[in-house]
């Protein structure tokens, strides 16, 4: 891929670390307002975890981030540089995302479709490099989906087209990482192995990342810090002990719930009362 | 089997699987396909010299190969065969041969390319209006018996070609919103358009002004390669070949595509962009075929489909596979059409319908992998 831009290529960047900065942005969805100025930085070393009922507006926040869709007002900035200034393949290489249940072609193997991430490095015939395939083949191993690699997709189960989705973003080597509910089609030692996988990247590769949860306390346990969106407004955003509190999950969910806490580390820990629907 | 064999074996059991994954994987590459495209070739080159020998009098091969040999070394001894065998060969049916291998591989590079944009099974090269055009256009310049030429292509190949074109281009167009043009809303287009345009053809036919005239047009809504010319193949051939080439190069991105869009996008894959550049290139590929040749239908349908059940959706191999493959069925079903009938000759379209619709059913009745 020739590099025409002033720009500085992608991995010119200081030492690999990206910042993803939303100030003020505003969405909205045929005159029914989706997003309300919110604002949100992401940064290396970190993931975010975004909690709130369905409709909140937490996967129209991840298309806005990722792109698909454009701010109606305010800015999303991506080291600096304003998210619509980037080139497509540039910031495929920066940003990956793992979309909810994806669409995915039935006949492709898995193979092909991780080394599908190597697309942004690809020249223009499209042919993988022995490099590619070696990013490929890792991704596969660390999300333990390399038995996987000669199989259809049409014959992976639901957990199984997740992982190797998420091995397929890790193939791309983002510096930033954005997920939408990583973890919906996985049985509880697959969402465990996978959000512990995604929290050592995190570490050890120096990626922002987001990651949209609907279960409470895999968000409080993997995030350090929640933002918690309510009706396309940050409602509440903090540790996940300033988040998780009844008042809060109470006046944004609208039922009734008691916080404990993780009997081996001290998280917050939710349960809902059942049968506490108030109002 | 002793014991320590006993163990060996064992042994080589348990390391098995390890390594043959490891060989498997660690050169993961596509391997042999260069071959097979090179085997493809072969067997298209073979084709094509028997159908010169086919028509309405027969010529062995071997004689054809002396010929050809006779041309290239450039001998000037007596040949063993009459002078007007070589004209037949060389002047009538080699262009012919070339024409259909060209015209074959387009449709079936252009098929390929629209199921995969479109991510539709039934999806042909003549799908956002293409074929209704160019028949509104040909049927004009036959029925007025308009006298325009141009580069050795006469008014029924030029207005064909624009009309192809002009279809195509107003189909896009009347989809496009917002400056996106949905695939659900082209395709709705393209029917719809197709439609008007096919009753004005029908309309004009009826009112040819004669039966000569109103039967040519039916001919050449079914498609013919008779009309061959070294003229139509210095036309043609550049820009199926230019055009050919730069679909290959598209073929990782059509691969991206099966992806949905959003995909696509996110893997740096401008979809919008990549899919105006593709629909550009292969209307005009079509329509450059569609304007020398007719409607050939089936060809551009079922080509792309046999070969991707056959070798797998990777676009980088189907593009150019559908193409070798195209082009040796519609040598095949030229000569057929040539040499069906004695002295009269069928059209090609009839031929290719006739072997492509049954041979479609069967693909659809013996689907192994879920291709789409």
């Amino acid at each position: 891929m020739g590099k025409l831009g002033i720009r500085l290529a992608p991995s010119a960047l200081a030492d690999g670390r990206a910042t993803l900065e939303a100030h003020q942005v505003t969405f909205s969805f045929n005159g029914t307002p989706v997003l309300n100025q919110v604002d949100l930085c992401l940064e290396a070393d970190r993931m975010i975890g975004v909690i709130g009922p369905n409709g909140a507006g937490k996967s129209t926040l991840v298309r806005l981030l990722s792109r698909l869709l454009t701010p109606a007002q305010g800015r999303i900035r991506l080291n600096g540089h304003s998210l619509a200034s980037w080139r497509p393949a540039d910031l495929a290489r920066v940003l990956a995302v793992v979309p909810q249940s994806p669409e995915l072609p039935p006949a492709f193997t898995a193979w092909e479709l991780v080394l599908m991430g190597r697309t942004p490095y690809m020249g223009w015939m499209g042919q993988e490099s022995e490099q590619d395939r070696a990013i490929a083949r890792q991704a596969m191993e660390e999300t333990s989906t390399y038995h996987l690699a000669n199989r259809l997709i049409s014959q992976l189960s639901g957990g199984e087209q997740q992982r190797v989705v998420v091995a397929r973003a890790l193939t791309q080597e983002p510096r930033v990482l954005l997920l939408d509910e990583p973890t919906a089609h996985l049985d509880i030692n697959h969402q465990v192995e996978t959000l512990s996988l995604i929290t050592r990247l995190v570490k050890e590769r120096n990626l922002a990342a987001l990651a949209i949860f609907h279960d409470l306390n895999l968000a409080a346990q993997y995030c350090g810090e929640l933002v918690l969106l309510d009706q396309g407004q940050i409602a509440a955003q903090g540790t996940p002990h300033d988040v998780l509190t009844p008042p809060v999950l109470q006046r944004v969910y609208g039922i009734e719930v008691a916080v404990g806490v993780h009997p081996q580390n001290g998280l917050p820990v939710v349960f809902p009362i059942c049968g506490s629907l108030s109002n | 089997m002793s014991q320590s064999d006993e163990r060996a074996g064992a042994a080589t059991e348990a390391a098995l699987p390890t390594r043959s994954l490891e060989r498997e994987t660690v050169d993961r590459r596509p391997r042999g396909r260069g071959l097979l495209l090179l085997i493809g070739l072969a067997t298209l080159a073979a084709i094509a010299l028997l159908g010169v020998g086919w028509g309405s009098f027969a010529m062995p091969p071997a004689t054809i190969a002396a010929m050809f040999w006779r041309r290239i070394a450039g001998e000037t001894a007596t040949a063993s065969w009459p002078a007007a065998w070589e004209t037949v060969v060389f002047d009538i049916r080699l262009p012919r041969i070339i024409l259909a291998a060209l015209v074959g591989g387009a449709l079936s590079q252009a098929g390929s390319v629209y199921q995969g944009l479109f991510r539709n099974p039934l999806a042909d090269p003549y799908l956002i209006g293409v074929s209704s055009g160019a028949g509104l256009g040909a049927t004009i310049a036959i029925a007025f018996g308009l006298p325009m030429r141009w580069g050795g292509l006469g008014a029924v190949s030029l207005l064909a070609f624009l009309g192809a074109l002009g279809a195509t281009v107003l189909v896009y167009a009347l989809s496009r919103s917002a400056g996106r043009a949905s695939v659900t809303t082209l395709l709705l287009a393209g029917v719809a358009l197709g439609a008007f345009l096919s009753s004005a053809t029908t309309f004009l036919m009826f009112h040819a002004r004669d039966a000569f005239h109103a039967m040519h047009i039916v001919g050449w809504l079914m498609g013919s390669l008779a009309l061959a010319s070294w003229a139509k193949v210095r036309v043609l051939a550049p820009v199926l070949v230019v055009g050919g080439a730069l679909l290959w190069a598209y073929a990782h991105r059509l691969n991206v595509l099966q992806l949905d869009d959003e995909q696509a996008q996110q893997l740096g894959v401008p979809v919008e962009r990549t899919r105006v550049v593709l629909i550009v290139i292969t209307s005009l590929v079509t329509a450059t075929a569609v304007a020398v040749s007719g409607v050939i239908g089936f060809v551009g349908l079922i080509v792309p489909h046999a070969v991707r059940l056959i070798w797998g959706p990777d676009h980088r191999f189907l593009l150019p596979m559908s193409g070798i493959v195209g082009a040796a069925f519609m040598i095949l079903a030229d000569g057929a059409a040539r040499s069906l009938l004695g002295s009269a000759e069928l059209p090609v379209g009839v031929v290719t319908a006739f072997c492509g619709a049954p041979f479609f059913l069967y693909l659809l009745r013996h689907k192994k992998r879920g291709v789409y």
